[in-house]
């Protein structure tokens, strides 16, 4: 087993992890930053033809002229006891050690279930964003995108750019609610550039508000999909529905090495310090704050980690303002009671393990379905039910279990058989 | 001008895009429908980024890859539920 040693490991390459790099390698510590994708960015930067967008160009850039080492396709399977992190990459199976580490694993997009969710044709916003930066053809398409949060306007955008037809926009949240919150951007110049960019990019694209799917239809994949809107419901033909609401944390990483989670987000205090000596968390997984913020957390973190607090003590001020917005943003798009009456009791809930609806009504929490339905058993390990059931049930998830990702077997058996309890309780 | 590829779905041989992942090649040849799941409902990409693994297909001989995290290459052979 290959063995690494950095000052400072950043775990994760996107917004929050690229500005933790680059702001330790600045302060002169040896960085090292593992990614599970082939390239630098994250999903909201992910290259598109093999192209990285230029800001994250441009920190990774900062970074790597610093000293940093980036290894990228390498995906962390699980911790050690002694705070080292097991990864995998397609020469077998790296140790990463380090005394401090930024834990910036980004978020997934929240999806819920209702009727047809799981056709073919059927894919997150992101989602779909994600399949047409790999390459997807979306010209001439007809594509609803629905769902929640500011997301779907960049999504939206996006696939017209490309050529789609976006047959409609489709936001859950009330207009009021939204518009109220359009009006505070009137106090961040930079974020109301963005959002008129976007509304003229968006012109000519039927925008609903308190309109949400019912349900998707069709043989063998998606062919309509009926939307409840304030006029009715709608039945809409198309190819593609690009459908998310919002966005979960990605919170396998904190929990494996034993942080405390608070409300669904990892616990940090002002220094982005989690519950765990030496352990730190930027960016989506200390609760959904977007790139500004998880920019400058990651910053705060980089320094702190370099142990160069005087320095992350500047930025907080600037914090705690994209922190603010972020939690205004949150209250306008927050997922209104209907949604969870969403589901029929034959909807799958667990894709993985096709577990209906139905079996769920007879469970008390996550882990009870789990251990008598199957739910959260299979390849996703939860990720996709997991934030559904939080929203649908308030069910959290106590555990996490390694492998976080599928590993062959002799990766494991390189790795060590696991030297501690799977799943473990905050220290 | 974009590169092409040949690789092989379902036995039958194809060009795509060089670089593109399986899912997105697959789905420009109309093909979205790429795994069965365990009560045999046809699936295809949900998260497109590697997560919820809904797109799994066999290739190379190799089961339950993620079609969206790998790239076309030439001689590429993909086998979906449709195999």
């Amino acid at each position: 087993m290959r063995r690494l040693a950095f000052d400072v490991l950043v775990v994760g390459a996107g917004p929050a992890g690229l500005a933790a790099a680059a702001a330790a390698a600045e302060n002169g510590a040896r960085v090292g930053v593992v990614d599970a994708e082939p390239r630098e960015g994250g999903q909201i930067w992910r290259a598109q033809r093999g192209r990285v967008p230029a800001r994250a160009a441009e920190l990774a850039e900062r970074a790597r002229s610093a000293g940093a080492r980036f290894l990228h396709a390498t995906s962390v399977f699980d911790a050690h006891d002694d705070g080292s992190w097991a990864a995998l990459d397609d020469a077998g199976v790296l140790e990463l050690a380090a005394p401090r580490c930024v834990l910036a694993a980004g978020a997934v997009e929240r999806f819920l279930p209702f009727p047809g969710w799981t056709l073919p044709g059927v894919c997150g916003a992101g989602g779909l964003q994600a399949l047409v930066k790999g390459g997807l053809d979306v010209a001439g398409a007809r594509v609803a995108v629905a769902g929640s949060g500011p997301l779907l306007l960049a999504v939206a955008a996006f696939l017209r750019a490309h050529g789609a037809q976006v047959t409609g926009l489709f936001e859950q949240a009330p207009r009021a609610r939204v518009a109220g919150f359009a009006l505070s951007l009137l106090g961040h110049p930079r974020k109301l550039a963005q959002a008129l960019e976007l509304a003229a990019a968006l012109q000519g694209i039927p925008q609903h508000f308190d309109a949400w799917p019912l349900r998707a239809e069709g043989a063998h994949g998606l062919e309509r999909v009926v939307l409840r809107t304030r006029a009715g419901e709608l039945a809409l033909a198309c190819d593609w529905l690009a459908c998310g609401f919002g966005l979960a944390p990605s919170l396998e990483l904190a929990r494996l090495a034993g942080c405390a989670i608070d409300g669904g987000a990892v616990r940090v205090d002002t220094l982005q310090r989690t519950s765990v000596p030496g352990v730190l968390c930027a960016g989506e997984g200390t609760g959904i704050g977007g790139v500004e913020l998880a920019l400058v957390e990651g910053e705060v973190a980089g320094h702190v980690a370099a142990g160069r607090e005087e320095r992350a003590r500047e930025l907080l001020g600037a914090r705690d303002r994209e922190r603010a917005f972020a939690d205004a943003l949150e209250r306008a798009f927050a997922l209104r009671d209907e949604l969870r009456a969403l589901p029929e009791g034959s909807t799958l809930v667990c894709r993985c393990e096709d577990v209906p609806w139905s079996a769920l009504a007879r469970r008390a929490n996550a882990r009870e379905a789990k251990l008598l339905e199957r739910c959260g058993m299979g390849a996703c390990q939860g990720r996709v039910c997991g934030p559904a059931l939080e929203f649908l049930c308030g069910w959290t998830r106590d555990s996490v279990r390694p492998p976080l990702v599928p590993v062959p077997l002799r990766a494991l058996v390189e790795a060590g058989a696991p030297s501690h309890e799977p799943t473990k309780s905050p220290r | 001008m974009v590169e092409r590829v040949r690789i092989e779905v379902d036995g039958a041989r194809v060009e795509v895009e060089a670089g593109a992942s399986v899912a997105a090649a697959l789905a420009n040849l109309g093909v979205r429908a790429l795994r069965r799941s365990v009560r045999g409902e046809a699936r295809g990409a949900l998260c497109g980024m590697g997560v919820c693994g809904e797109c799994r297909v066999t290739l190379d001989g190799r089961a339950h890859v993620r079609a969206c995290a790998v790239a076309c290459r030439e001689g590429l052979r993909v086998e979906t539920c449709r195999a």
